[in-house]
Order: structure tokens, then C-alpha cells, then sequence
């Protein structure tokens, strides 16, 4: 009985934990969606984001973009699992997710979710398995004709026998038409892409009980931030791997060389890196430039068009924005996110520091962004007359608070790059060859 | 058999099976009633008569087993302070649990805060609780049909088949939802339905001391909530959602959405 009651006095609720009232709200009002949420319409966008630049390249025939085209579909792919993850973390009943695809019910945003995602998902491992088509071939033929195979490589043989689906036609028609098949699947990837983000940007968009949430703008918004996220995400990872490559090349360290082991060979040419990669960034930040601008004056639309109507809910608002989350919204993803990287690629003499750098707070940017409608969004009670603050939980004292704090956002973080190691191994994403896609 | 002959019996065979199977259409008893529904929960509350007593919160708590001392709750009783200056107080601590008993108003973080009684120009209690809308948000953005809606009215949870996304929690404009702190999904007021689909009346209208709530049927015109209902000047919270909220107030003020 004193047991009992000892746990009803210690009875939290979902979302007490993190969430700090004041002045008159609700007594069921919490901050129900939290960093998990954030991390949700983030991953994805990145996974859009990176999908669009690679089909800059193989759709629009942008050639200046064809290193880095490669590595995005491939780091697009290992995002992919990721996007899901948050959801996965945030359900109450994570055991029940799969409900959503037994009885989806479809007046309801997220119901379609599960379909949408995995038609995308088949878009790109389809359009993978095309770009590396060629690969698999000549690998499955290069490691059966090897003699004294190591444990290593019959693995690698198994494993591109599988995926080589069987299909082992080298001859020029049979390339011809897979060069065809990616541009194809590159186009209906767009559209798809856009979609799977433009639709989480309407799953906020959509509840008109919330007063920041609610324009039609969001979807908009939230794909044009996508291409941007994703882009950067590209040129940093890009950066950041070139660099570990290079390290790794002087030294011969060829852990750090993975996709060595199913080029067949370590060799990896420290020059001609360094070229590849000053290239490919430079270039690709002028996209990002595009998109940034784009985002922005989205962004900024929709932030005068509430004040001018100032309807109802203005005045909260108004609060909220300039007052209680100023900081994170001018400050942290205005000005260190947009207007500070905007300023670093516009100036002449772009240097590849200077870029990836720029892109690295482009990233933040749209990361404060989501937090900023998520959690912004949650700012403010449904009275207009009380406030909700919201502190992450940064060390976990349970499950949950694990799930929906520090931790669980940086296990989402980091597990694409996880992924992207191992599938590496199997499609080098650095890999390039003079014919290829 | 020759292929006319085939195509003949195959077109008859199907008109035949589509005449018999929209017969089995037309007696589904579940359709019946909501066309023409004999019964429409609703509620009806006199805010006049409310004395912020907390009643009702508290047998809504021990009827429906949601932890008395757990910060949510299906039901709750707000206070509101309108001063002489226009400026509006308004409270609802613990929802009310324990009754208003004290005049200090419970900002929360901004810690609590006292009006001068010369300065007070009216103050009131109003009780809240799910308003079972007509067109309610938090079925349509259900993502897996969890909460559904009654031939009767009533919107309520399937506590095995809801998967604690949240979804309705945000979508709801009322601020009724919340995950229940045992169950973990999505809860909310039933009108407790177990009750009053036995004849039984709901814990909370049975509690109150002073009959500032009813339930009724609003397709009975015999009904004393659906007589009040047509008949007097009742008002809803927030209809510019288009919810179609089905619980009425009797003195409602600007103040209170």
C-alpha cells in the first residue's frame, strides 16, 4: 500500500518531464511532440535533400555534380532506415507502428506514411542497383576468377551474386539500357521525393488547432529547407570523408578505405582526391546557394503575412516569435543558419573550408528550423493565454527520457553514418569510373 | 457451351449476385440508425450554477481510473478573473481536483497571484470536458482509426489498437486528450459511455451538487438538455475550428474559447 501510493505521489505523465508551464494553460497541454519530432521532418530531409542532388546529375545531366551525384544517392540510401527511426522512438506503443500499414485510415496524414516511404525506398535501391549494375557485374566476375579467395571476398562474391539479381549481361545494350532506367527512376524520384517530405511538412501544416502549424505554405517550406539540408548534409559528409580518404590514402589505412576492399584494390591517389574534392564542393555549394534563397524567402513570406493579417492568434504568436523564442529563431537559425552561410558563399574566392564550413551552419540552421515549428509550435498554450517551455532532457534517468531527449536524437544522428560505412563496402560511393552514371 | 451462351449466363449470374448482395446492403442495422438516428449524446453545462467545487473532476477520476494524482485528466474546472481594467486571470490548478478553496490564482511558473476584490468586475467557473464534436479532428487525423466515432455520438478510443503517436492530441482544439499515464495511448472523456448506454447517467453530472451538468439526448425533444438546447441561448467553445462541438453553455463568455 505505502509502495502504492509512493508511485502514485511520483506519477508523471507523458511530457511533464520536459515541459514547463506558465500562466494559464491547460491541464492536459504539454509539449507531446518533442525532440523526436524534430528529428523526424529533419532526417527526411536530408533524405530528399540528398536524393535531389544526385538527380541534379543523373535527370538534368549536370556533370560538374556527377562525383558527388554518386555519393548522395548512395548516403541517401543509408539515411533512408533512419527516417523511420524517430518515429519508431516517439510511438507509445512502438510494437503497434505496423498498425499504420494494416489499417491505415486515410483522412489522416501520417496514415499514408508507411506507403509513401516505402514506394520511395524502391525508388532508390532500385536506381542503386542500376547505377551499380556494371559493378556487380564486373566484381562477380572479377572475384570468381580470383584464386585463394580470403573469407573477406567470398562474402563480397556472395553477396554481389545475390544482388546481381542474376542479371549478369555485360554488353553495351545492357548499359545503354540501365543508363536509361536510372534517368527514369532519378525522374520519378523527384516527384516522390518531394512528396515524402512535402507531406511531412503537411502533417504539421494540416492541424488547424495550432495557430503556427496551420498554412497551407508548410509543405512548400518544408521541401524547399529539404533540398537544402540535404544538400548541405552531401557537401559536409562529402568533406568530411574526402578528408578521412586522403588521410587514410597517405597512410594506408584501409579501414578507412572500405569500398578498397570491393574496388579489389587499396590504391587510392592522394592528387587526384584533393582536385575531385575542391571541385565537387565548390560546385555544389552554388545549388545550395539556389535553394537557400528560395527557403529563405519562403520562410520570411509566410512570417509577414501573419503579422499583417494578425489575426486572432497574432498576438501569441507575436510573443512567441519575438519574444520567448527570439534567440533560436533570429539569431540562432536566421542569422547562424541562413543569413551568415548565405554571406560565406556569396563572397568571391570560395575556398572548399569556407564552403563546407558554410554548409555546416546551413545544417544547424534548418535542424533550429524544425525545432523552431515543432517545439515553437508548442510554445504556447491553446488558451493564447499561457506558455510551454521546453527543456531536452540531456541526461536519461529512465527509457523515456532517453528515447525523447539527447541520446535518442544523437542515436538517430549517427546511425546513417553508420549504414553509410557498411554500404559503402558493398556500393563505393567514391567509386568512379569514365562511362559510369 | 459457345461463348454467347458463356457471356450470357456470366452477365446474368452477376446482375443476379449484385441484386442479392445489395439486398444484405440495404438491412445493415448500423446503417439504419445513422440515417435516421433516434439518439445524439449530448451535454449541457449551466456555468451559472458551477461553484468551482472540483467534484466532478474527482469522481471522473475514481469512475474512470485515471490516477487521482496524475496531472491529466478527461475533466476540469477553470476559473476565470475578469478585472475592472479588462484584464483576464484564469487558472485551472490540478484541474481542479481539489476545489477552489483559496483566492491566490496559480500562474504556474510565474508562481500565484492575487486580485484585489475592488478590482474584480466578475469572476466565474467553467467546466470543461470532451465536446464529442460532430466533425472531430481527432478521428480524421487518426492514423490507424483508433478513435472512432459512435452511430450515437460519441468519440471514443480503442485503447488495443491505438498506437500513441500524439496525433490526435495535437489536432484536438479543445485540449480534452492526453496519454493515459497507466495505459500509455491516447485517452480522453467517453461521456462515460459505459454508463450512459445502460441508462446510467455520467459520474460527473452525478456528482455535481448543483446540476450544473447534463447529459442528454439531443434527438429526444422531450430531453430537458435537448428542450434547453433548442430553446434557450446556449453557446459552443471555439466553432471557427468547424469542429461542430456537442457540448453546450448556458453563459458563456467572450473570454472563455
Amino acid at each position: 500500500m505505502v509502495d502504492q501510493v509512493a508511485q502514485v505521489a511520483q506519477m508523471i505523465v507523458h511530457g511533464e518531464a520536459w515541459t514547463l508551464k506558465d500562466l494559464f494553460v491547460l491541464p492536459n497541454e504539454y509539449v507531446y511532440w518533442s525532440i523526436q519530432i524534430v528529428m523526424y521532418p529533419y532526417m527526411t530531409g536530408l533524405v530528399a535533400g540528398a536524393f535531389v542532388l544526385s538527380s541534379l546529375y543523373h535527370v538534368f545531366g549536370v556533370e560538374k555534380l556527377k562525383a558527388i551525384a554518386r555519393f548522395a544517392l548512395v548516403f541517401s540510401f543509408a539515411l533512408l532506415p533512419v527516417a523511420m527511426m524517430p518515429l519508431m522512438l516517439h510511438l507509445m506503443q512502438p510494437l503497434r507502428g505496423i498498425n499504420v500499414l494494416m489499417t491505415p485510415h486515410f483522412t489522416s496524414a501520417i496514415s499514408a506514411f508507411g506507403i509513401v516511404f516505402l514506394a520511395y525506398a524502391v525508388i532508390v535501391a532500385a536506381e542503386i542497383w542500376f547505377v551499380y549494375r556494371k559493378f556487380i557485374v564486373e566484381s562477380v566476375q572479377r572475384l570468381s576468377a580470383k584464386a585463394g579467395r580470403n573469407a573477406y571476398e567470398s562474402l563480397l562474391l556472395l553477396i554481389y551474386k545475390l544482388i546481381s539479381l542474376g542479371a549478369m549481361d555485360d554488353s553495351k545494350e545492357a548499359y545503354a539500357a540501365d543508363h536509361k532506367a536510372v534517368k527514369l527512376l532519378a525522374a520519378i524520384g523527384i516527384p516522390v521525393a518531394c512528396f515524402l517530405h512535402g507531406y511531412a511538412g503537411f502533417i504539421f501544416g494540416s492541424v488547424k488547432a495550432n495557430a503556427l502549424w496551420m498554412t497551407p505554405l508548410m509543405p512548400v517550406i518544408f521541401i524547399c529547407s529539404a533540398v537544402v539540408s540535404g544538400i548541405a548534409l552531401c557537401i559536409v559528409s562529402y568533406y568530411v570523408f574526402m578528408e578521412m580518404r586522403k588521410w587514410a590514402a597517405k597512410r594506408g589505412k584501409n579501414f578507412f578505405l572500405p569500398d578498397g576492399i570491393a574496388h579489389g584494390s587499396a590504391a587510392v591517389n592522394y592528387d587526384q582526391l584533393k582536385s575531385v574534392q575542391d571541385h565537387e564542393v565548390k560546385m555544389t555549394s552554388k545549388y545550395l546557394l539556389i535553394f537557400m534563397t528560395l527557403a529563405l524567402t519562403l520562410e520570411i513570406l509566410d512570417m509577414i503575412f501573419r503579422g499583417y493579417t494578425a489575426v486572432k492568434s497574432w498576438d501569441i504568436l507575436r510573443d512567441v516569435l519575438f519574444e520567448h523564442d527570439f534567440v533560436k529563431i533570429f539569431v540562432l537559425q536566421y542569422g547562424i543558419g541562413n543569413i551568415l552561410p548565405f554571406l560565406m558563399l556569396l563572397l568571391p574566392g570560395v575556398t572548399v573550408r569556407r564552403a563546407v564550413l558554410a554548409s555546416a551552419m546551413v545544417l544547424f540552421g534548418v535542424f533550429m528550423m524544425r525545432w523552431n515549428v515543432v517545439i515553437g509550435g508548442q510554445a504556447f498554450s491553446l488558451t493564447f493565454s499561457g506558455f510551454m517551455e521546453y527543456h531536452l532532457p540531456i541526461i536519461p534517468h529512465n527509457i523515456e527520457t532517453f528515447k525523447e531527449g539527447l541520446g535518442g536524437a544523437l542515436l538517430v544522428f549517427g546511425t546513417p553514418f553508420v549504414i553509410f560505412y557498411f554500404l559503402n563496402m558493398i556500393f563505393p560511393a567514391f567509386y568512379t569510373d569514365d562511362e559510369g552514371h | 457451351m459457345k461463348r454467347r451462351d458463356f457471356m450470357k449466363n456470366t452477365a446474368m449470374f452477376v446482375a443476379g449476385a449484385s441484386v442479392s448482395l445489395s439486398a444484405l446492403e440495404l438491412i445493415d442495422p448500423q446503417e439504419v440508425l445513422a440515417a435516421n438516428p433516434e439518439l445524439r449524446w449530448g451535454f449541457l453545462v449551466d456555468t451559472h450554477k458551477c461553484v468551482g467545487c472540483g467534484l466532478c473532476v474527482k469522481a471522473c477520476k475514481i469512475e474512470n481510473d485515471i490516477p487521482l494524482e496524475a496531472n491529466v485528466t478527461r475533466t476540469w474546472v477553470e476559473r476565470y478573473v475578469i478585472k475592472k481594467d479588462g484584464e483576464v486571470v484564469m487558472d485551472s490548478p490540478k484541474g481542479a481536483l481539489n476545489g477552489y478553496t483559496s483566492k491566490l490564482l496559480d500562474q504556474n511558473k510565474s508562481g500565484m497571484r492575487e486580485v484585489a476584490d475592488k478590482d474584480i468586475a466578475q469572476a466565474f467557473f467553467v467546466p470543461k470536458l470532451c465536446n464529442h464534436c460532430e466533425t472531430p479532428v481527432c478521428v480524421q487525423v487518426c492514423p490507424v482509426g483508433a478513435t472512432y466515432q459512435t452511430a450515437d455520438g460519441a468519440v471514443l478510443v480503442d485503447r488495443k489498437w491505438c498506437i500513441g503517436c500524439g496525433y490526435c492530441i495535437m489536432g484536438c482544439p479543445y485540449g480534452v486528450r492526453f496519454f493515459h499515464p497507466i495505459e500509455h495511448v491516447a485517452d480522453k472523456c467517453t461521456f462515460c459511455y459505459h454508463r450512459i448506454s445502460n441508462g446510467g447517467n455520467t459520474a460527473c453530472a452525478q456528482a455535481c451538487p448543483f446540476g450544473a451538468r447534463k447529459i442528454g439526448n439531443l434527438r429526444d425533444p422531450n430531453d430537458p438538455v435537448a428542450k434547453t438546447v433548442m430553446g434557450q441561448r446556449v453557446g459552443v467553445l471555439r466553432d471557427e475550428y468547424g469542429t461542430k462541438p456537442q457540448v453546450f453553455y448556458i453563459g458563456l463568455n467572450k473570454e472563455v474559447h
